[in-house]
């Protein structure tokens, strides 16, 4: 899980270590560091929000762990949706339920349909759709995706994803 | 100065190709110390021989006239075993349903221990790692630059400017033809039907398009990518194939708003193969438009290489195969 803290350190030499230390030793992965020294809190302390990838079953752990060090733990969120995708749909979209679509992404709880545009030139013809699909990771995203494959094969939609960028066996 | 002597088997567009750029090239080619001597030609109504080397020009100006090159009527296969020479380049047309006459024009060649250039990819769709091992088991050189990308060299670039990497992934477009039907209909806004119907008129789609726009084309030429750089067994069933026949204007509007391109992209990674219309964004490299073929490759030490090019027409085919054919001379 991708989980964001709000941490409050001492305004002393060597805190911010202490606050990064045990989140690596968890075997977390920091994707960012926010450390304003000039913003001090009416506490005095100096706050530092962080932004990390960790294993949902230590992050009990790490707080005990930073709790114990002396730096003060003000807010603890897990950031969804972080990661994202296009797709484009062609068929009769409409006719085979856009919104019956939709609700199986939504209703796995990991991913979301984000944004929709429709574009429908004639009753007769075929439809085309652009969706926006947000996931709370990778992992969940192409989870989506294969969901949406499968209904786009059973409704005889065609679904145009993206190339794979970096990283073509996967 | 290296005096090497080939045969022409296959004398359509790229077989012309081929012997034009011999013919235009000779000086050149001659600075560079190598003599090609063209010492067979053949078409499917018969062909000419001279041991002394052909004279190209008349040749040309033949088939030009008359609709073939034809002298007398020595097939293929008998020049293939008989005449003295060592490269045959086998330009005959792509035949995926049992690779022939190709097939049987390459596999005599070898055993007759001459080398092979071709263009032609129905063989190596259908039986690549028997005429791989009959050229080996022959002591001899299989060369097939030209059978994907045209005038783009993505088999030269990975065996040779990228040996020591390891290739992890393909993607690319491997056919003109899709890429100029979609280029137009995303640019122009026009339905699919009329812009197959110009890009017919234009000479760049056949009369039966299918072979094009169902993306067999593009899977036959990455059954060969796979077979060669990933050393698969892969024969055409192995590709997950989607052509773009369904797609519509207002599915690319709706891409392009959102700064994607849609193209025919091929994909082959480890156990993996697919052809299949993508998103692509605007910017990257893969978004290349008109008939412009190109290959990405994605690689351990190089990371990330991508190489665009003109994938058909006689003279840029004939450029992939007279460096094949330089390879063999320099290499043998």
């Amino acid at each position: 899980m991708i989980v964001s803290m709000t941490l409050e350190l001492k305004d002393i030499p060597g805190q911010l270590v202490l606050a990064l230390a045990p989140i690596s030793e968890l075997h977390g992965n920091i994707m960012s560091v926010v450390h304003q020294h000039e913003e001090k809190t009416p506490r005095g302390t100096i706050p530092v929000q962080i932004t990390f990838e960790i294993d949902q079953e230590v992050l009990n752990d790490l707080i005990e762990r930073l709790e114990e060090s002396g730096v003060k733990v003000a807010r603890v969120g897990e950031e969804r949706l972080r990661s994202s995708v296009s797709v484009v749909l062609i068929g009769h979209i409409i006719h085979s339920d856009i919104g019956d679509t939709i609700d199986k992404i939504d209703s796995t709880g990991f991913a979301e349909v984000v944004d929709l545009s429709l574009s429908m030139p004639a009753i007769e013809k075929t439809s085309s759709a652009y969706l926006v699909i947000n996931a709370v990771g990778e992992k969940e995203l192409k989870k989506a995706l294969e969901l949406l494959r499968d209904v786009a094969n059973k409704k005889d939609l065609l679904m145009i994803e993206p190339i794979m960028l970096n990283s073509v066996t996967s | 100065m290296k005096t090497i002597s080939l045969s022409i088997i296959g004398f359509g567009a790229v077989g012309q190709g081929v012997a034009s750029s011999i013919l235009t090239k000779q000086n050149y080619l001659k600075e560079q110390g190598f003599n090609l001597r063209v010492v067979a030609i053949s078409d499917s109504k018969g062909s000419e021989v001279n041991p002394e080397g052909i004279d190209i020009e008349r040749a040309l100006k033949r088939k030009n006239q008359e609709g073939t090159i034809a002298k007398s009527n020595q097939k293929a296969l008998d020049i293939i075993r008989e005449v003295e020479h060592e490269i045959v380049v086998e330009a005959t047309p792509t035949n995926i349903k049992d690779g022939e006459p190709g097939i049987s024009n390459m596999l005599g060649a070898f055993n007759s221990g001459r080398h092979v250039v071709t263009s032609n990819k129905g063989p190596l769709v259908l039986r690549f790692l028997e005429l791989k091992e009959a050229a080996e088991d022959n002591g001899v050189m299989f060369r097939y630059e030209a059978t994907v990308g045209g005038a783009v060299p993505i088999f030269n670039l990975i065996h040779e400017a990228l040996s020591g990497n390891t290739v992890i992934g393909i993607e690319g477009i491997l056919n003109g033809t899709t890429n100029y039907i979609l280029t137009r209909m995303a640019e122009e806004r026009m339905p699919y039907e009329i812009v197959m119907k110009e890009a017919q008129e234009l000479g760049i789609a056949e009369t039966d398009p299918s072979y094009d726009v169902e993306g067999i084309d593009s899977a036959c030429k990455l059954v060969i990518i796979a077979n060669s750089i990933f050393g698969q067994n892969a024969t055409y069933r192995d590709v997950n194939v989607t052509g773009i026949t369904k797609i519509t204007p207002e599915a690319l509007e709706l891409a392009s708003k959102n700064n994607y391109v849609v193209k025919l992209v091929c994909e082959a990674g480890k156990g993996h193969l697919t052809v299949a219309p993508r998103l692509v964004p605007k910017r990257h490299p893969l978004s290349v438009g008109g008939t412009l073929n190109v290959a990405s490759i994605l690689t351990d030490l190089a990371g990330r290489i991508t190489i665009s090019g003109k994938g058909a027409g006689s003279v840029e085919t004939a450029s992939s195969i007279l460096s094949d054919i330089l390879y063999i001379i320099k290499n043998s």
